[in-house]
This record gives structure tokens, sequence and C-alpha cells, in this order.
């Protein structure tokens, strides 16, 4: 039988405020254990919640983003249970009344685009964390620097078939929280994270299998891979003849396989109920309109004016805009008077192979916008070749120098002076005679033979197009 | 009359008059705690008598110098155990948090010692302020000054009985379904919850965040609006205080009770209530009639299940308050706990009271899955209409008027084995909290057996100028023979 993946994912996104959720405590890493913490997020007697209005706004630039609904009378609601990373035994969270609801956004898979809905989105607080090394090896300590910090959690509709538009959901998300600026995006110090549910159904069924949520993804490969797993372990469940349980299970990215962490019956009953301490959070609609205008070019619209403005290829532009970081780059060189189609190579080939071979972001890159403008317009005029000009590139982002710089150190100008050329050609004859002969005599292969020697003589500084030119003529028909 | 038994006003006139010092009042307030504290147990702390005698001299030598001080200045209060004081303990007369020391002030006591209070102690309660007798408390229980076998009611009945007695010129207590209104009534003396919001709940420990609200329990009508003045006020700490601009308390006194239009409501069954309560709020009706008060019946249906209303949503919200104490943080912690199940498992067994679980137990259950629907959600429909009968009521009249409790300060114990007759006795105050209007207890008169009664007085939202007005009015011109205290 063949089966059929149902796929949802809920992101939390962290938002980047400076300040927590509920309080005026900073949200910034690193600092000694509970330094960053106040009668509020310690959950002390008698403390109160307050609003921060900036995470509110976020919410809603993400709703718009998305294309939601913004519900301007949401509530936040309590949510209960014990652990010791929970100061007050509840998370402030929103339940029936969430800020957002009803979007959607459009991913790219193999060429084709898909709509996935937003069910959707909603604020809440983080928690704190426990460390489990610490002066008595027995115990574990509690940090509550982390609680209270502001994120936003993104439910989609089960519209995700398999584990590339899984991926590709995840990378619109991240793409989406960091243009608009509310969200670091940084995977790896779960800036960002995902759960995912998966169910099976065989294909043709209209009803849901039961499913699984996948936790603590946190690489858009992570996600990918999780899913591959899952849906692989339920096939094999299924063929075998046994029953999927509903659960939660811990994917371990080192091993790559889950394990079950807790099964539906044992699943807490959390007792939402609307967060006394907190009024309705009303917004004004005139606030929406006003995200709505200010809300910055979102990746969509931008790989659109890309391909337009441009004349991309709707592939190289969507590359470029992955990344807003990118993307501005990009255009820094074009607006240096780049040609847009041969920055767009360089960016999305040498420049995105460097970055990934040393673990770079585009803003560590020592190569900036100038620079790479620089080395196209070196190219463009002919004092190098393109070929050379992978040297230069090479040799710029390691060491950070001026293209042209590189350049004349290394004396790695084209040669292009016709007398010089024409003189080396004619050496090169001479020195092969034979070849000459047989080229001749028919062999019309050969030519490239003539043009590859004229490279190695000048150590590839030779103007391909006028090496061409003079072989061609020196030689004369084939 | 003795310095104690007078009221804040009349003392601070006093002494602007130069015939009385601030040191001699707080004196003779210490002086009266020393005599008469091993009897009531009013206190679960009392300050150093130093502290409180140097704080007076402050403010004498202030006058002195001529500067203009608050009436509050240097005159010793009294402040629930449940408001922080930073640096000192609150301990919500629990086990849980006998050895809590608060790392910050609540919004209402930094407003006070804006004022220059002179804080004298913390008063005993029930716990976590779950009670109507006091009984509730861990550590202690307190008496009913006018008579020594009675409970002073609760949950706010450290304050009232320190106030009555004379051990403290003013309090603060804290009101959910009426723990300030009720002790006060029991205890003969002047209570105000006022309208959800007027005053913030910033620093005082929560127990249904909905409908707590800390008000002030003073020996006169006049003290009570200067004390609320004092206390009321948006703070942005707490995002439910309200914005509107407070009220002219002491403008209000001035005024005349006549043409206000006064409501008694039909649907409260007063021949279930005590026959001198009856007695006593007959003739309370008729002095505001003779006053020039029209006296009209309003209708307010849905008040038979404010009660039981009351028992689910305080409840709820107590169960997901109390939560956070859990021995992890602060608070007590089981020494027999091995692992994390039995730390929260036995630290809350041992830590908390009886009556605080059977909440806790009571809330848990009304917000669980498959019941909320039934009970939380539709405790909050039953509210709703509430409230808006008495937004109806209160396009009518003015001010409506009722006995504070069914029946005057019961026997100590008599109803600690049945917790719904001692649920009952909040029947007529717990509305209020439902509806969040403010209301005010002022003694009304005496039974036969010389126990105090109160006549509650509520208002609509944001009203506290007319039940003061109304107050004040009856408080001045009703006779009352006091029995003396049992002390």
């Amino acid at each position: 039988m063949k089966y059929e993946p149902v796929i949802g994912l809920e992101v939390h996104a962290q938002l980047s405020t400076a300040s927590k959720m509920f309080c005026s405590c900073s949200t910034s890493f690193g600092a000694a254990p509970n330094q960053h913490t106040c009668p509020v997020c310690l959950g002390l007697p008698g403390a109160l919640p307050n609003v921060n209005e900036k995470a509110v706004q976020y919410a809603i630039m993400l709703g718009l983003a998305t294309n939601c609904e913004i519900i301007l009378d949401s509530q936040f609601a309590r949510k209960n249970y014990f652990y010791p990373d929970l100061p007050k035994a509840y998370q402030i969270s929103q339940f029936d009344r969430p800020i957002c609801e009803k979007g959607w956004i459009d991913i790219e898979v193999k060429g084709k685009t898909k709509r996935i809905g937003i069910t959707r989105i909603h604020m809440e607080e983080d928690a704190g964390k426990l460390v489990h090394e610490g002066e008595d090896p027995n115990a574990s300590y509690v940090d509550l620097n982390r609680a209270g910090t502001p994120l936003l959690e993104i439910v989609s509709e089960p519209d995700i078939r398999t584990s590339e538009e899984a991926k590709a959901y995840m990378e619109k998300i991240h793409s989406f929280v960091t243009y608009l600026g509310i969200c670091n995006g940084d995977m790896e110090k779960g800036n960002l994270r995902c759960d995912a549910n998966v169910s099976i159904r065989p294909v043709g069924e209209e009803k849901f299998g039961t499913r699984t949520e996948s936790k603590n993804l946190n690489s858009f490969r992570n996600v990918a891979q999780s899913i591959d797993a899952e849906i692989a372990r339920q096939t094999d469940v299924l063929l075998d003849g046994g029953k999927i349980v509903q659960e939660t299970r811990l994917w371990d990215a080192n091993q790559r396989t889950s394990r079950s962490l807790r099964v539906k019956e044992d699943s807490q009953d959390y007792r939402y109920f609307p967060c006394p301490d907190l009024p309705v959070v009303l917004i004004d609609p005139e606030q929406v309109n006003k995200a709505r205008e200010t809300l910055p070019e979102l990746p969509d619209q931008k790989r659109d004016r890309f391909t337009q403005q441009y004349a991309l290829s709707p592939y190289d532009a969507a590359v470029l805009v992955a990344d807003q970081a990118i993307a501005t780059y990009y255009e820094e060189v074009i607006a240096l008077g780049a040609d847009a189609k041969k920055t767009a190579n360089w960016v999305t080939v040498e420049l995105a192979r460097l970055l990934n071979e040393n673990k770079q972001t585009i803003r560590e890159c020592k190569i900036r916008p100038p620079n790479l403008a620089a080395l196209l317009a070196l190219i463009a005029d002919g004092t190098i070749s393109g070929k050379i000009a992978k040297t230069v590139f090479e040799e710029a982002f390691t060491t950070g120098k001026e293209p042209g710089q590189i350049v004349e150190e290394k004396g790695l100008r084209q040669e292009s002076d016709q007398g010089a050329l024409e003189k080396i050609c004619l050496e090169i004859l001479q020195e092969n005679q034979a070849q000459v002969a047989a080229y001749q005599g028919g062999k019309d292969k050969l030519f490239g033979f003539f043009v590859g020697q004229v490279m190695k003589k000048t150590s590839g500084k030779a103007n391909p197009k006028l090496a061409n030119e003079l072989m061609k003529k020196l030689l004369g028909p084939a | 009359m003795k310095l104690y038994q007078k009221p804040i006003h009349t003392l601070h006139q006093q002494r602007l008059a130069k015939e009385v010092t601030t040191e001699e009042i707080a004196q003779s307030v210490l002086q009266r705690i020393t005599e008469t504290e091993q009897r009531l147990g009013s206190y679960l702390a009392v300050e150093q008598s130093e502290a409180v005698m140097e704080r007076a001299k402050a403010v004498d030598q202030q006058l002195q110098k001529g500067e203009e001080v608050n009436p509050l200045a240097g005159m010793p209060i009294a402040v629930k155990d449940i408001f922080n004081i930073k640096g000192q303990a609150t301990t919500c007369a629990s086990e849980m948090l006998k050895n809590f020391i608060a790392p910050y002030e609540s919004t209402v006591t930094q407003k006070l010692l804006a004022q220059g209070y002179n804080l004298v102690g913390k008063t005993n309660m029930d716990e976590f302020a779950m009670g109507s007798s006091t009984e509730h408390s861990a550590f202690q229980v307190t008496k009913n000054p006018w008579d020594l076998e009675r409970v002073p009611g609760g949950s706010s009945g450290g304050s009232a009985s320190a106030v009555a007695a004379g051990q403290a010129l003013a309090a603060l207590g804290t009101d959910t379904g009426g723990s300030i209104r009720q002790p006060a009534s029991f205890c003969g003396i002047v209570g105000v919850k006022p309208t959800y919001g007027r005053v913030s709940r910033w620093g005082i420990v929560a127990y249904a965040s909905s409908l707590d609200q800390a008000g002030p329990m003073t020996r006169d009508v006049e003290d009570a609006a200067l004390m609320l003045e004092a206390i009321m006020g948006h703070d942005k700490n707490d995002s439910t205080s309200l914005t509107a601009t407070p009220p002219d308390l002491m403008a209000s006194l001035r005024q005349e009770v006549k043409g206000m239009k006064i409501g008694v409501i039909q649907d409260l069954d007063l021949s279930a209530c005590d026959s001198e309560v009856q007695r006593v709020f007959a003739e309370n009706l008729e002095t505001l009639k003779q006053g020039g008060a029209e006296i009209c019946p309003v209708s307010l249906p849905n008040l038979q299940h404010a009660v039981a209303t009351y028992y689910v949503l305080a409840p709820s919200e107590a169960s997901s308050n109390l939560g956070r104490y859990d021995g992890i943080r602060y608070g007590y912690r089981s020494p027999e706990a091995k692992n994390l199940g039995e730390v929260y498992q036995l630290s809350r067994e041992a830590g908390l009271g009886r009556e605080v679980k059977l909440r806790i137990l009571l809330g848990t259950f009304a917000l669980s899955a498959g019941y909320y629907d039934a009970y939380y959600l539709k405790a909050q429909q039953v509210q709703n209409l509430i409230r808006a009968q008495f937004q109806k009521a209160f396009t009518q009249v003015d001010a409506i008027v009722s006995p504070v409790t069914p029946t005057p300060a019961f026997k100590l114990n008599a109803h600690l084995a049945d917790p719904l007759q001692m649920y009952l006795s909040d029947a007529f105050t717990i509305p209020g909290n439902l509806a969040g209007i403010p209301g005010i207890s002022v003694p009304a008169g005496f039974t036969q057996e010389g126990l105090p009664v109160g006549l509650q007085i509520l208002g609509g939202l944001l009203q506290e100028e007319k039940i003061f007005r109304l107050a004040h009015w009856f408080e001045q011109n009703q006779t009352l023979s006091p029995p003396p205290l049992a002390l």
C-alpha cells in the first residue's frame, strides 16, 4: 500500500525585543545565571505582568506578512503546569483568541509554488532552563534569564506533504521573520525552532492518520531528516500491521533517530483560562493600517521585483532573496554599476560557495559590495579574464585586499596586446610544427590545443578571445 | 476618650492645635497593643516600639518646623500580612511563606509610605485570604474585641480586630468576596472595597486576581476617605488598574443625603437573616428616609447564584495563582522530598492549609478539560449577567443598601466543620466583587447581645463619591450606643 504523509509545523520564533514579554528585564544572552530577572519573571508573590507593546507590534507585522487576519481583541491565557523552569507554574500564552488567524504563505518546491495555510500566530513567554552541571552533582539548577522572553508561535495547517515542503516552509518563515527584523533567526541558538506533527494515510484517503509530534528541531536539516525518519517509521509500523500511537517524540540529531517522550494518555491537562492579570489586547485598526504601510519589502515581492528589474531567472532571484542580507548585498553591487546577471552568478555561485566552505555569513565576508563591483569591472573592461577573476576573488575573500591591488601585485593583468600575443602565437606554431601539419591536414579538433598553449605560456593571462582570433588567422583553414 | 480610640482626622487636628503630639499617639497605640494583644491575637508581627516612636518623633519635628504633613503621617497603621513590605516577611498566614522575605514593596504601602504612615505591624488573616473568620490562619486565632469567644470575621480579621480594639488607628485589608467589609461589620468599624482597579494590586499576594481589591479599614468614614485617597490611582505595574481620575472623596463627605435614590434589593431574602440584623437594617432604612433619601426597590434576580459563581471563579484563579508555591525557588520545601515530584507533593501537602487545598482542588476541577464549559465558563456568564443587572440598577438608583452579613460575628469554631455555612456569611458582599463595584461597610447598630452590625452601601462602577457621601451622612446622623469592648 502507498501512503501519503500529512505534515503540520509549529514554529517558535524568539522575538528580538530588548526586554522580556511581561517585564523590563533584558533578553540578552550570556549573562551569569538569574542576572536578568525581577519579581515578575521570577514569579514572586504579588508580581504582575505588563505586556511588551513591541512584541504585540511584531506579532501584527508577522501576521500581516503571512496574510493573517489581525484579531483586534485577542486575549492572553494561562497554560498551567508544574516544572522547575516555569516560575509561576503557568505560562502566559494565548489560547482561544490568538492575535493572528487564518493566513497563508507560498513556498516553492521543484519550481512549483504551493500555498501553505497558517492556522494561527500567538504570543507567549518562554520558560527558563535547567542546568545539570554545578557544585552538587546530584542537583539541577534553575536559570531564569530566559524566562519571560517573548515568543511567537506560528501554527501551520496540515497542508505539507513532504520533508522538502516542510524545509521550504521553515526557510520561508525564517526569511519572513528576519526580513521583518523581529527575530534573529539563529536556529542553532534556538531563536527559531520547530515541532513537526506528522501522520500518514493511504493515498486517496481523506481522513487523517494518527499523528505524532517531533520536538526539538533546530535546523532546516533536522526538520527534513526527522520528518523523513518519522514517515519511514510510521510506514514500517503500518506495513507490519501495527498501529500508530499518538505521542510526542524527541529527535536526536546526532543519532538521526527519535524516541518516544510521552504518549497521549500521559499528556497534561493545561487548564487554560483567560489570564486575569491582563486585559484584552485591544488593537486600534489604525495601528494595523500603519503597520501594513510600513511593512518592509518581503521575500516574495523582492523576488518578483528582481526577476523584472534585473531580468533574473526566478530561481536565481529566489536564491538571492532567501537571505535578506544577501539580497541587500546584491543590490549594493548593482548600484555600483555592475551587470545584474553576472553579479547574480558571482553571488549565488562563487560567493555562496566560499561563505559555505568557510562557515561565514555575508556580514562577516571581507569582500564588500564595492570590492565585488570592482572585480566585475576588471572583468568587464578586459583587465582580467573570468578565470583569473576567480583566483583574485578567492584571494580577496581571504585577505580582504582590493581586487585591483591583487591583480597588480600578482601581475594578473590580461594580455590583450595584439602584437605581443601574435608573437607568442607564432612561437607556439614554430615549436609545434607536427601539430600544425596535422591541423592543416584536417584534424580541426587540435585548435583547442593551440589556444591552450597560448594560455599556458601566458600563465592564463592571455585574452582568450584575442588568442582565439589570432590563432584562427595564423593557422588558416583546417 | 483615649488617644487610640480616636479617628486619625481628629488626632491630626489636635496635633495641629498642639493639643497632642504624634509621639503621644504612637505611645498610646503601642501601649494598647502591649495590654491587649495576648488576648486578641491581631498581629503576626509587630514593629519594634523604638522604630514606631522614631517615626512619630520625626513627624513631630516636621510639624514643629511648620512643615505641612499629610494627616496620615506618623499615624500608627496596621497592614494585612498579604502586602509586600520590602525587607519584611509576607507570610499570608501560611506555613508556605513563613520565611518569605519580600524583596520589593507593594504599590499601596509605597503610597502610604510617601504620606509618611507609621507601620505598626502586620495583621493575621485567613491563609492566602481564603476564609471568613481568620480561623484559617496557619499561625494563630484572632478574637473579636467585642466578644473574645467570637471570630473577628475574615479574611482581614486581624486588621479589623486591631482597629476596633485601638491596636492601630487604621489598617489595610484586601477584599475578594467580602474580606474587608465582613470583618469590618463584625468588628464595628468602617471598611471599603473600592471599584476593581481603583487600587493597584502590585505587590499584594494574589488570591483571585480578577476580584482582589485592597482597601482601608478605619474607625470612621472620613478616615476611610483619607486612606483611600492616599492609596488609589493608576499604576503602570498593574495592567488592570484603572486610568480614571481618582475622585475627591473628602469633598463628597460634605454633601447631604437628601434627594439620593437608594435601592433595596427585592430578590434578597432577608428572612433568613438573624432577626437582630433584620431589625437594625429596618432602622437604618428609617434613618435614611428621614434624612430625605428616597428608598426604591431594585431587582437583581441573578444574585441568588452569586455565591456559587464566586466559588467557581475564585478557586479557579486561586488554583493557578498558588501553583508557584512549589518549594523550588522560595517558600517551604519539604526536607523529606527525594525527587522533583516529592518536592512538589510533600512541600504543598505540608506547606498549605486545609481550606487552601480545598479551594485549589475546587478550582483545578472547574478548569479541567471536560468540565471547563460547565463550571468556569458558566460562572463567567453568570458573572456577566450579575454585572449587567447591577449596571441597570444603577441607572435607577444612586446606591444600593443591604446588611453586610446575614448574622453578626459567630462563635469561634462554629463553621469550621461546615465550609458551606462559612461561605454563606459572604452572600451579601460577594456580588460587589463579581460586579467589580465599590462597597462600604459602616457601623449601623448593635444586637441585643452587644455585637456590632454593619450596613453595606454599594455604588455603581467608579461611584465611590456617592457611597462615601451616603456613608458619611449615615454615620453622622444615626445614634449608636456601643457597649464596652470585651477587653
